[in-house]
């Protein structure tokens, strides 16, 4: 087909998103958006069974449940404002838990730039509706901007002439001129049996997430605005995390195929007990899941009158899949208006965006890759202990590993720019210093709380 | 609900912004209100009141002028910063990310122009009077504010 005379959206043309998470519902509004602009009337129908305002597991997206630093501030600048009724709790800093010690890391500016939500309507057993889920707010938003939510789900799509069809499991079907995927990674083998290309789903692993109810009080005085992030010595954990939010902590394992074992050793382990209050112990009970996270983008992610976006698409590796369904979903609504929805225009404009994410992701694998390498050596645990300590006398600038590990551990920053803040002769050479320094017990004076 | 709010936190007359200096970042406001001052020959204009959701600062972020105005709180605000170089990398991806400063700006203009004819009305009609001797040109001068 050539691009001369490849489809395009116009007035009237009918579009079909399959999946109301955050992919969904960026995809519906930047498109809406982008077609206003524009004078392009557009439909678009936004399939979502699920009703995010319900806790536990049926309204619920298994996440970690933070909306990254350059998220927020990319949000605010598209004029899209995260409210203190979705933002269970702004994050400003963090603890580095390592078995040989723990320090408080504060962030340069010290302004809260990360958002701690929860995705759908809060776990299993959850009392009071104070705060609304993510997904509904996002959801909301592109219904504002123009979407009609489809309370069904989707049993399967056929293509009749190249168009997408869509038929729903109460059994009512539609035509689409474009059908966006933003399934997730669980994406079923029946909705991509008629697809007429041949889609490779995302490589995944599983993850395992809970949510321990400490109260409010608890968490203000225990955790503050602070996550705390933990770097053991525990074969095929990447990192764990304990993110604070209003009445509830999230407990975020990322690794090779968490499993029951790991997370029994982590749970119980000195480190976690020293973040929690001393009276917490590990209920009998409690909300917990272990979902499963792209570690390798989809290929291709479109085709002619499709697109796949977010997980199913492209995502970043462990980190911001709520900032990769924003950039790629963005593309592809852009794509879609101002280009047009043959699979060569979505190869041309939005390809590019999903690439540069895997090629990021190439890097966070090294960089992970390293970072694991230093946590099984005692030796370069307390040099980084170390340094991390020592760094905290200085200005933000020359925080140079607790840049590092921020940015890392939160996904503020693409693996690229970690990487380059890690090989700047700065860095290794107080690395060096460090490694020596703390193995050799030189004395300096480090004002670090133990507690 | 504090602990809730995204940004950093400022007081009542708090300056977030100061005329005059080098600035790397622009601002989005998050709770509560800003007032942007000018000041020009010792007196102080007020040039807008701007709330949540509006932005400030943003002629940093594309050139290397010093800022033209201090922004300083009022009451309590919260407001969230973007430096120069991650806003610059968000624009080299996706042009679009600058569309709402763009039309922001076009606003200003508009605002501007307008302001600038009502200022040559009422010089005309100051300088009328002045001749017919019944009018005496105030003390300060301070601009209406108006809501970016």
């Amino acid at each position: 087909m050539s691009i001369a005379t490849a489809p395009q959206l116009q007035d009237g043309s009918r579009i079909g998103v399959i999946g109301g998470g955050p992919g969904g519902s960026f995809f519906s509004y930047f498109l809406l958006q982008f077609a206003e602009r524009v004078g392009l009337d557009l439909e678009v129908d936004l399939y979502e069974p699920r009703d995010f305002t319900v806790p536990g597991p049926a309204g619920c997206n298994m996440c970690g449940g933070i909306v990254s630093e350059s998220l927020v501030q990319a949000l605010a600048v598209e004029g899209i404002m995260l409210p203190p009724s979705v933002v269970q709790r702004g994050i400003d800093s963090y603890y580095l838990h390592m078995d040989v010690g723990n320090v408080r890391i504060e962030t340069p500016l010290q302004e809260k730039r990360i958002a701690a939500v929860h995705r759908g309507g809060g776990p299993r057993g959850l009392q009071g509706k104070e705060f609304g889920g993510l997904d509904q707010y996002l959801l909301d938003m592109a219904v504002a901007q123009g979407a009609s939510v489809v309370r069904a789900g989707v049993q399967s799509i056929a293509f009749n002439n190249g168009r997408p069809v869509v038929k729903t499991q109460s059994g009512k079907q539609a035509d689409y001129d474009l059908l966006c995927f933003a399934v997730g990674v669980n994406i079923g083998a029946k909705l991509l049996e008629n697809i007429p290309f041949a889609y490779k789903p995302p490589r995944t692993t599983r993850t395992y997430i809970c949510e321990f109810c400490l109260g409010r009080e608890v968490i203000e005085r225990e955790m503050g605005s602070s996550m705390h992030v933990f770097l053991l010595p525990m074969k095929r954990l990447e990192f764990a995390a304990l993110i604070p939010k209003g009445d509830y902590v999230t407990v975020c394992m990322l690794g090779d195929d968490i499993d029951k074992e790991m997370v029994n050793a982590f749970l119980t382990s000195p480190e976690v007990k020293e973040a929690l209050p001393a009276h917490w112990r590990l209920p009998a009970d409690f909300c917990h899941c272990s979902p499963r996270i792209s570690i390798a983008a989809a290929e291709p992610a479109y085709g002619d009158r499709v697109v796949f976006v977010g997980d199913c698409g492209a995502t970043r590796l462990y980190k911001d899949g709520i900032g990769a369904a924003y950039r790629t979903a963005k593309a592809a609504a852009k794509t879609a208006v101002f280009h047009g929805v043959s699979a060569a225009q979505f190869r041309r404009h939005y390809q590019p965006i999903c690439r540069r994410i895997e090629h990021d992701n190439d890097i966070g694998r090294f960089v992970f890759w390293i970072s694991r390498l230093l946590q099984g050596a005692a030796f370069a645990r307390r040099a980084i202990w170390r340094m991390v300590c020592d760094e905290q006398r200085l200005s933000g600038g020359q925080r140079r590993m607790s840049m590092v590990l921020w940015d890392t551990f939160t996904g503020s920053a693409p693996y690229r720019h970690v990487l380059l803040r890690a090989l700047h002769p700065g860095f290794w050479g107080r690395l060096l210093w460090n490694f020596v320094a703390a193995n050799r017990g030189v004395y300096t004076d480090i004002e670090v709380s133990n507690d | 609900m504090t602990n809730a709010m995204l940004g950093k936190q400022y007081h009542d007359g708090d300056i977030i912004v100061r005329q005059g200096e080098l600035g790397d970042c622009m601002f989005v406001i998050q709770e509560g209100e800003v007032e942007v001052i000018q000041r020009h020959a010792d007196k102080e204009f007020c040039l807008a009141v701007l709330g949540p959701g509006d932005f400030f600062g943003e002629m940093a972020v594309l050139g290397k002028e010093v800022r033209p105005a201090t922004v300083r709180a009022l009451g309590h605000a919260y407001v969230l910063s973007l430096e120069k170089r991650a806003f610059m990398h968000r624009v080299h991806e996706d042009a679009s990310f600058a569309f709402r400063i763009i039309k922001k700006m076009s606003h200003r203009i508009r605002q501007l122009e307008a302001a600038l004819v009502r200022t040559a009305d009422i010089s005309t009609l100051e300088a009328a009077l002045f001749a017919a001797g019944s009018y005496a040109k105030p003390e300060s001068a301070k601009l209406p504010k108006t809501n970016a």
